[in-house]
């Protein structure tokens, strides 16, 4: 198993090969449309991260001590950083997750879509993965 | 004609980068840029002016109350108020819209009605629920149709004795839809009703005559129409803001303090208190002065040309659907292209340097009832050109191919 920080080290290295903002976006375009549906049963109101302007349902399980993450997003841009979101954080220990920080999103040039005031419910649906993490790891404890 | 080069060298943002590449401001509707000529003011109150206005008796002090006042003259002269002191200045459209609110709450009794209409804005439609929970007064919505107008039919159909007070937009913010509001205000008036126009979004394209109008108030923001945020107006009837109670207490309001009794300042201080936004006041009279100096009439018709020359461009991209098509509009596309979210159309142009506003533009009915979680909402100004509605048309057909 790779670990968070590895994962994000990969992410940085692919992103650094992107040569303007279009090749970037694109990439995130074709994240988002291969982002693994969530089941629809996850996607109501009961899941649902409200932004202001996209909608993001975010669903987690444990299984063998390791949280997996399935998300959607109307937005496909939104969709293409939840992909990357769950690229790094599903199939980890619920500590790792806590412990991890998001300083990749910074560095593969996305931060603009992490700023609190950008209101597409991303910043909620860290602070969501983190919740989860905490509530497994203490069913773990 | 407009001289639009030169127009756009009074405004230094304009000439700002945006993620590498010039801004193309579009989205004016939300606030409009501001012309050096009225952050000179600003600069030079602070530098020159500033103190505290309508009670020392110091140089400055009176200096600064003259200014202040003068702006509020030509506010008066603007709109054409019958009266200097039926211009209340306030924060801006929001607070003149509460104030009126909260004045009604005292006057207001269970079982009246309110009427407003489907294209209001959030801040012309929850404090009016607020003031309904408050008096058990009903509010009615006067429905849209599909092509984003009022339905004048069922307005009619909703009046009747009961009403008390009828509040409209001049202008949608989301779909730029100009309403017919003189024959809102005969129609309420013709059942004692009185009325409140919310012309936040009219006023950078429309010199309203509050008299001509015969409208009861009337409210709008000075960062709409070239000046500072943190201003705006109420224009109301002398007789009616006469008879409502202060909005808030503290200085400036008062005539006399004893503590048994305190007896109230005349209008417009009245309405007044605390030390005001002095500097903003004035700026707003200097961002009226900028655009009046170029002409309103000059401006909403080098505008409609924009917004003929957009649309009509718009409309060759497949799949486009524009929200929002009455005939008579201002300089305001609000857009989706086929299925695609807003915000993507939005992040993407952003990265081409090019401002749009996405999302429900805080008038979340009227995206119900359209049945889309939102806009792409281009808003033009007399300083944008036609070159930079190329690149949004151009950026627009670049952010779809991607998409699709």
């Amino acid at each position: 198993m790779k670990t968070i920080e590895a994962i994000q080290e990969e992410l940085i290295e692919e992103f650094a090969l992107f040569e303007d903002w279009m090749q970037r976006y694109e990439y995130m375009i074709d994240l988002g449309k291969s982002l693994p549906l969530i089941d629809t049963a996850f996607k109501n109101e009961d899941y649902i991260i409200k932004g202001c302007q996209s909608k993001v349902w975010v669903h987690a399980d444990l299984k063998d001590e390791l949280i997996h993450f399935t998300a959607d997003s109307d937005a496909i841009i939104t969709k293409g950083i939840i992909a990357i979101l769950i690229r790094v954080f599903s199939n980890q220990p619920p500590k790792a997750i806590l412990e991890a920080n998001t300083d990749f999103i910074d560095k593969i040039g996305l931060k603009e879509h992490l700023s609190p005031t950008r209101a597409n419910g991303l910043v909620s649906m860290i602070k969501q993965i983190k919740m989860y993490a905490v509530a497994y790891q203490t069913q773990l404890n | 004609m407009l001289d639009v080069k030169k127009i756009r060298a009074d405004f230094p943002i304009l000439s700002r980068k945006v993620n590498g590449q010039d801004l193309v401001y579009f989205d004016n509707a939300a606030t409009s840029q501001t012309p050096q000529q009225v952050i000179d003011v600003i600069v030079d109150y602070y530098s020159r002016l500033n103190a505290n206005i309508h009670r020392g008796v110091h140089k400055l002090s009176q200096e600064a109350t003259d200014a202040y006042e003068e702006a509020r003259i030509k506010i008066q002269k603007h709109f054409n108020a019958a009266q200097f002191y039926e211009i209340i200045l306030t924060s801006g459209t929001t607070e003149s819209i509460n104030l009126i609110a909260s004045g009604y709450s005292t006057i207001l009794q269970a079982g009246d009605q309110l009427i407003i209409s489907a294209l209001e804005h959030h801040s012309n439609i929850v404090p009016w629920q607020m003031l309904c929970e408050k008096t058990g007064a009903e509010l009615k919505v006067i429905p849209m149709t599909l092509k984003g107008t009022l339905d004048m039919q069922a307005y009619e159909s909703l009046l009747s004795p009961k009403t008390k007070l009828v509040f409209v937009n001049h202008v949608s913010n989301a779909l730029g839809t100009v309403n017919p509001i003189e024959e809102i205000i005969t129609k309420a008036h013709a059942y004692g009703a009185k009325v409140l126009i919310d012309g936040a979004q009219a006023c950078p394209h429309i010199k309203p005559d509050v008299q001509a109008l015969d409208v009861d108030f009337y409210v709008t923001s000075a960062h709409k129409l070239c000046g500072p945020t943190g201003v705006g107006m109420l224009y109301g009837k002398s007789e009616l803001l006469k008879a409502l109670p202060p909005y808030q207490g503290g200085g400036e309001m008062i005539a006399t303090v004893t503590f048994e009794k305190t007896t109230y300042a005349d209008l417009p201080h009245k309405f007044e208190a605390g030390t005001p936004n002095i500097a903003g006041g004035i700026a707003f009279g200097a961002a009226l002065d900028y655009m009046n100096g170029i002409g309103m009439e000059a401006i909403a018709s080098y505008e409609a040309e924009l917004l003929a020359y957009a649309t009509a461009e718009l409309k060759k991209i497949e799949g486009i659907i524009i929200f929002g098509e009455a005939e008579e509009k201002t300089a305001v596309i609000s857009f989706n292209v086929g299925v695609q979210h807003p915000y993507d159309l939005g992040s993407i142009l952003d990265q081409m340097g090019i401002a749009v506003r996405t999302g429900h533009h805080c008038a979340q009915p009227i995206m119900d009832f359209f049945e889309i979680p939102g806009t792409v909402r281009a808003s033009f100004s007399f300083y944008n050109t036609f070159e930079e509605i190329d690149r949004l048309i151009a950026g627009v057909r670049k952010a779809v191919k991607m998409l699709q």
